[in-house]
């Protein structure tokens, strides 16, 4: 099939599409009032992020973080750790002076900085362009991820509110570590991302 | 659908998974299972109800209006450094596929769950150019190494047991022989597909949802795979079908609200990835916009709703007939309800008995997330093809029969009264014998004394003057 054929799809399907002219009801505006808020959004996102399987921890300070993480063998014997909150957890592995991301196959641990999480899912968004190669938030083993506690939003309208207009690039929602149910519906935690997931949730 | 299936009725293809005691009802309670699930968390969300009627709102409204919402979506995804394609059918999706990977002279391609390019064949037509195509999503490299398609657009392998899985892993994997044990074996699957995901140069993924406001793409996911596989390699390809469009990114929120909750019970997927252009100017982002059908359902005024459809594939996990029959006993990309529309929609012939694999109560319609009519379009949709002369001969003879016989009062009084005695007379092997299948697990009813006919001519028909009196 030729480039100009190809053409011809595009404006065969567009025209079918504009030509049959079919009535358009309005788009519906939310009723932000009929939305579910928590009187503690915090408990509600503890409750969330443990049914999803992740780990809460609620934290005054990095010296906290580091003995909590500290007490994890998985962390002490760690060897490569990329960290985007270095100020929080100092890593040992500088993800920046990497070119191509298939290098960081071996990584142990990522550190992510999450820029606010939702109290109905569990779920905790997460800026592509905070961190230099996004695959860091997939490839390695174990991942924490450093949530300020002034930013629980109670549900996802108010979670896409607060992105606001997408900046060119990658962002996420990560709720839980990666997981699987595909043999027999047994939940197995650790499919092809991280294996468990640390929430710190900061004070 | 690139190759043509063979036309089977789906109770001829459905008989084995009926009839295996053992595997029939262990599917329809794992099923079963995941709809419980899902009952928990709508019953969590206070304003579902109100989410599903937005969700729907806003579907009819990007249907309607699809051409200009593709357009501002080819706008704005071009404007991030995007390449968009249209493709009419799925011939061209694949051949668009074929001439990226043919520029980047790639053969290893690690692929996520997309039901579009099973849809359109994509997986056999790559194959058949030498190109290794390697499913990601743990279910579907079940699949794949068993040489089968999925039985279910969430749950891949949902009709495979552990012990077979594991058969699979020990003759490709080199698991130890007998092993069954989830965990055990998805780590397993873990260390190889990490391998591929290495190796892996070019990354195709499905698309969840498309914005038309900002250009970008939404990728769910809870293994991480299609995130890591859109990561890695420097080229991305995305697969859509031109149904999978919303308008604004806050319409986002409705989506994936109720998504997850629908498909598998869960608050949200561990990963809800947008991407919005390629990861950086070394990178390539390609977006195949796939028609295959959609637009002559779009006309239908009667299936059009059926566009609305998200994949969450909770129509099958509550459906009766899916549950027992199993996904395969479709023969469809899209099996179950859903699927029930969409495939005879597309080829009526083809797909003709799939609108009767229903008994018509409704459940599926109850937990769609965007409120299809579900039983109602599958009830139209045998109209459909009794409109179009599809229906079996037999069906057809019977139907013009019990037509006639209603509308012929003394007949039907003679056959009422010729049935009563017949009840009466016949002996038990005259109607239970082995060609009268009806009858293996059924017996039949104790005639009435009298017609209710009969009943009414004795007891009411008196009555009636005193009615008018009244009325008088």
């Amino acid at each position: 099939m030729s480039a100009a054929q190809r053409g011809n799809s595009r404006q065969s399907i567009l025209d079918r599409l504009l030509s049959k002219d079919i009535t358009v009801p309005p788009l519906p505006q939310i009723d932000h009032d009929a939305l579910v808020r928590f009187d503690d959004p915090l408990a509600k996102f503890g409750e969330m992020l443990a049914l999803v399987g992740g780990d809460l921890h609620i934290v005054d300070s990095s010296v906290q973080v580091m003995s909590i993480l500290g007490e994890l063998a998985v962390f002490r014997d760690a060897a490569r750790i990329a960290s985007m909150v270095p100020e929080v957890v100092p890593g040992n592995f500088d993800a920046a002076a990497i070119d191509d991301p298939h290098d960081l196959a071996a990584l142990d641990w990522t550190i992510l900085r999450g820029e606010f999480a939702v109290a109905e899912n569990g779920a905790i968004w997460v800026d592509g362009n905070s961190m230099p190669h996004r695959v860091l938030i997939f490839i390695a083993q174990y991942l924490a991820i450093v949530v300020s506690r002034n930013e629980i939003l109670n549900n996802m309208h108010e979670a896409y509110a607060r992105v606001g207009h997408p900046k060119p690039g990658f962002g996420i929602f990560v709720s839980g570590p990666s997981k699987t149910a595909d043999i027999e519906q047994s939940l197995v935690l650790g499919a092809h991302g991280c294996r468990k997931l640390q929430v710190f949730v900061m004070a | 659908m690139s190759t043509p299936l063979p036309i089977i009725d789906h109770p001829i293809a459905a008989k084995n998974f009926v009839t295996n005691d053992q595997r029939s009802p262990w599917h329809d309670t794992a099923l079963w299972f995941v709809r419980s699930k899902r009952d928990k968390q709508a019953a969590s969300v206070p304003e579902w109800e109100y989410l599903r009627s937005l969700a729907s709102q806003i579907k009819t409204h990007t249907i309607a209006d699809l051409g200009r919402y593709l357009q501002e979506f080819e706008r704005n995804a071009t404007a991030l450094g995007a390449n968009v394609y249209y493709a009419a059918d799925a011939a061209e999706h694949n051949q668009i596929v074929l001439e990226i990977l043919r520029r980047h002279s790639t053969t290893r391609i690690i692929k996520s769950k997309s039901m579009l390019t099973e849809e359109c064949g994509l997986n056999p037509f790559l194959e058949a150019a030498g190109i290794d195509v390697v499913d990601t999503d743990l279910g579907e490299r079940i699949v794949q190494l068993r040489g089968e398609s999925p039985s279910h657009i969430v749950l891949p392998a949902i009709h495979i047991k552990k012990e077979e899985v594991g058969e699979t892993f020990h003759r490709h994997l080199g698991t130890q022989a007998g092993a069954s044990d989830p965990a055990y074996l998805t780590e397993a699957a873990r260390g190889h597909l990490r391998g591929k995901f290495l190796a892996g140069e070019v990354g195709i993924t499905g698309v969840n949802f498309a914005i038309a406001e900002t250009g970008g793409l939404v990728v769910c996911t809870n293994e991480g795979n299609a995130d890591l596989g859109a990561s890695l390699p420097r080229v991305h390809i995305a697969c859509m079908g031109i149904e999978k469009l919303i308008p604004r990114f806050q319409d986002l929120a409705v989506f994936i609200r109720l998504l997850a909750r629908s498909a598998t019970g869960q608050p949200i997927t561990s990963y809800t990835s947008h991407f919005h252009g390629p990861r950086d100017s070394a990178s390539e982002l390609h977006i195949v916009l796939v028609d295959n059908g959609r637009t002559r359902l779009r006309e239908s005024p009667e299936f059009r709703a059926a566009m609305h459809c998200i994949r969450c594939g909770a129509c099958m996990n509550t459906c009766p007939v899916f549950r027992r029959s199993g996904g395969h006993s479709y023969r469809a990309t899209v099996p179950g309800p859903i699927g029930s529309i969409l495939s005879p929609s597309q080829n009526p012939k083809g797909h003709k008995s799939l609108p009767y694999a229903c008994s018509l109560c409704g459940s599926c319609t109850d937990v769609c997330p965007v409120r299809i009519p579900l039983h109602h379009q599958l009830l139209a949709m045998r109209g459909d093809l009794v409109s179009k002369g599809l229906l079996p001969l037999e069906k057809r003879l019977s139907m013009k029969a019990a037509s006639f016989l209603f509308r012929h009062p003394t007949l039907f009084a003679i056959a009422g009264r010729i049935g009563r005695i017949s009840l009466r007379v016949l002996p038990h092997w005259a109607t239970h014998h082995r060609f009268n299948t009806w009858s293996i697990a059924r017996e039949l009813p104790q005639p009435p004394r009298q017609s209710f006919r009969q009943w009414y001519a004795i007891n009411r028909s008196k009555m009636l003057p005193k009615a008018s009196e009244k009325l008088s």
